[in-house]
């Protein structure tokens, strides 16, 4: 059953809310209302020389105004970002979506749950605190300079840790559940493989259900191409080795299916 | 004669298979069709290239796979497939829902290899095989075979002798002289030659300060590469009379239209499928496009018209 689009959306509106972290809003036709939260977009940009999709996580999705909210780092001077980044209202960017299969909401609702998001990992927990009904602890993780947090506060307890110390506890997710005291029965984690091997880590050790959104460099975005694999314990159906396809058969996955 | 809606005939005969039209995908950039057909209409496509499969399941190369390059792209994917009888139990169902001609390509790590999975498929409702002599990223078998003439006509006569279906032997740009290893196939028995696979190149991440991908080197494809692989269908069409398949960097019918000026019979598109998943149907339609506007009413007229 076909629910991928390629459309050309347009640019609501685009600002700069961290350093090197951008937010914009896009109207598309049909990919906002058939999106989850967890899913990703691809993203194209108009410079030729840059053939390959963008793999970007949605941060909210507003099925009324059909608009979705993308918030994304510039990786560097020239990239691809950085031309996303100087999108304005009136433009338009090409994209193909929605991609992956997203978060599942059915076992963490009505339970105490952890929403850990770390770095470029944090936006896509923003939609799923939105529509997720449970005990939500929500830890986030940052390096320095904090972003999304009013956003978040407005979704249940939120909870920080920063590697610098200036905001929360100094350290990182772990650390912030640590110092707080916290416990859930069900996890959901995005974020860099450090952070997702630690919160697999603590989830397999005190037996708790737990989802991580894993990220791997992409091309064709729709599981042809075979380029973003990531290992698995046992044998995958589709494959017939021990790789899943984190375009397609993610990019959630429960913490046991995978090596992270 | 009305120009606009006269008759087109774009079908195009390779060694007894006739195609309805000369676009097909190129190996390893579509899968087995099936994650694109919620894009493409696969029945307007002359033929659907399977990603490479072996006598059994391989696991590839660690990630990351791919990098990005201007103008294209380097992936070392490793030819990671499912082996041979899931394929023929699960793809080939699925192709056959479909009216275009299915090839498969095959790999391998020794002779044997290829032979047992070009006779597994013996009896399959498979059309062509393409037997893939030119894989840059696996350490055995592949390339190996695909940069020496002589080994190369080997394998080829192995093969032909083992298989039903006609043999399109694909050729690696990373040798001295393409037009010897294509006479090389040719003299093997090769009813059709493709060309090229990817060129070997290298990409290191300044900020990881390691390689780009982690089998260190990788196979670049994409626009970038296009004059090379034009240059080659060339080279080759100048010395073998079978018919080829031109592929490399294609994204439009215009760019198509330079290969099969240049001698190539069919065109494949690989890396253009990633950026826009609907180029085989937009090159298909822009060599009809070409065909009205050159009052060219059977697309064979056009193959090699620059010598």
């Amino acid at each position: 059953m076909s629910c991928k689009r390629k459309e050309k959306a347009a640019v609501v509106s685009q600002e700069q809310i961290a350093r090197d972290i951008y937010s914009m809003w896009i109207r598309t036709e049909e990919i906002a209302g058939l999106a989850v939260p967890g899913q990703f977009i691809s993203m194209y940009t108009e410079d030729r020389s840059k053939i390959l999709p963008r793999p970007i996580s949605l941060c909210e999705i507003d099925r009324e105004r059909k608009q979705l909210r993308v918030v994304y780092r510039v990786t560097g001077k020239g990239t691809g970002t950085e031309q996303f980044s100087r999108l304005r209202p009136g433009d338009f960017v090409e994209i193909l979506g929605p991609l992956g299969n997203g978060f599942p909401l059915e076992p963490g609702t009505g339970k105490k749950v952890f929403l850990i998001g770390g770095g470029i990992g944090v936006p896509p927990m923003l939609e799923l605190a939105k529509q997720l009904d449970a005990g939500k602890q929500l830890v986030m993780g940052y390096r320095d300079e904090q972003f999304l947090t009013e956003e978040f506060q407005k979704n249940g307890s939120l909870f920080i840790a920063t590697e610098d110390g200036s905001a929360g506890t100094t350290g990182n997710v772990m650390d912030a559940i640590a110092a707080n005291g916290l416990d859930a029965e069900v996890i959901y984690a995005c974020g860099p493989a450090p952070m997702l091997r630690a919160v697999k880590q603590y989830a397999e050790e005190n037996h708790i259900v737990c989802y991580v959104s894993m990220e791997e460099r992409m091309a064709c975005g729709v599981g042809a191409c075979l380029a973003c694999i990531c290992r698995t314990p046992e044998i995958d159906e589709h494959s017939q080795v021990h790789n899943k396809r984190v375009c397609k058969d993610g990019p959630v996955f429960l913490s046991t299916e995978v090596e992270v | 004669m009305n120009t606009r809606n006269f008759d087109l005939d774009t079908t195009v005969n390779l060694a007894g298979v006739e195609l309805k039209n000369p676009v097909m995908t190129a190996s390893g950039t579509f899968g087995s069709g099936e994650e694109y057909s919620e894009f493409v209409d696969l029945n307007r496509l002359g033929a659907v290239v399977t990603k490479g499969v072996a006598n059994v399941p391989w696991p590839g190369n660690p990630a990351p796979r791919i990098a990005e390059t201007y103008g294209g792209m380097m992936n070392a994917i490793g030819l990671q497939n499912p082996g041979i009888e899931v394929f023929c139990r699960r793809d080939i169902p699925f192709l056959k829902k479909f009216d275009t001609k299915i090839i498969v390509n095959v790999c391998g790590k020794t002779i044997e290899d290829y032979l047992e999975v070009v006779e597994r498929l013996a009896e399959e409702p498979v059309d062509l095989l393409e037997i893939n002599i030119s894989c840059p990223n696996v350490k055995e078998g592949g390339i190996a075979f695909g940069q020496d003439p002589k080994s190369a006509e080997h394998i080829t006569r192995e093969v032909k002798k083992h298989a039903k279906q006609p043999v399109i032997m694909k050729l690696s740009p990373n040798v001295t002289s393409i037009a010897e290893m294509a006479k090389a196939v040719e003299a093997g028995g090769a009813d059709v030659i493709s060309l090229i696979n990817t060129l070997t190149g290298m990409k290191i991440d300044i900020h990881r300060q390691t390689f780009a991908v982690a089998n260190k080197t990788g196979g670049v494809s994409g626009p970038a590469i296009r004059p090379i692989a034009v240059r080659m269908v060339y080279e080759a069409a100048q010395a073998v009379k079978v018919p080829l398949i031109g592929m490399g960097g294609i994204t439009c019918g215009e760019d198509a239209l330079e290969f099969i000026l240049a001698g190539a019979s069919a065109v494949s598109v690989g890396t253009a499928n990633f950026y826009n998943p609907s180029a085989t149907i937009e090159v298909a339609e822009g060599i009809e496009a070409y065909m009205r506007q050159h009052k060219t009413e059977h697309f064979r007229d056009l193959i090699g018209l620059v010598y």
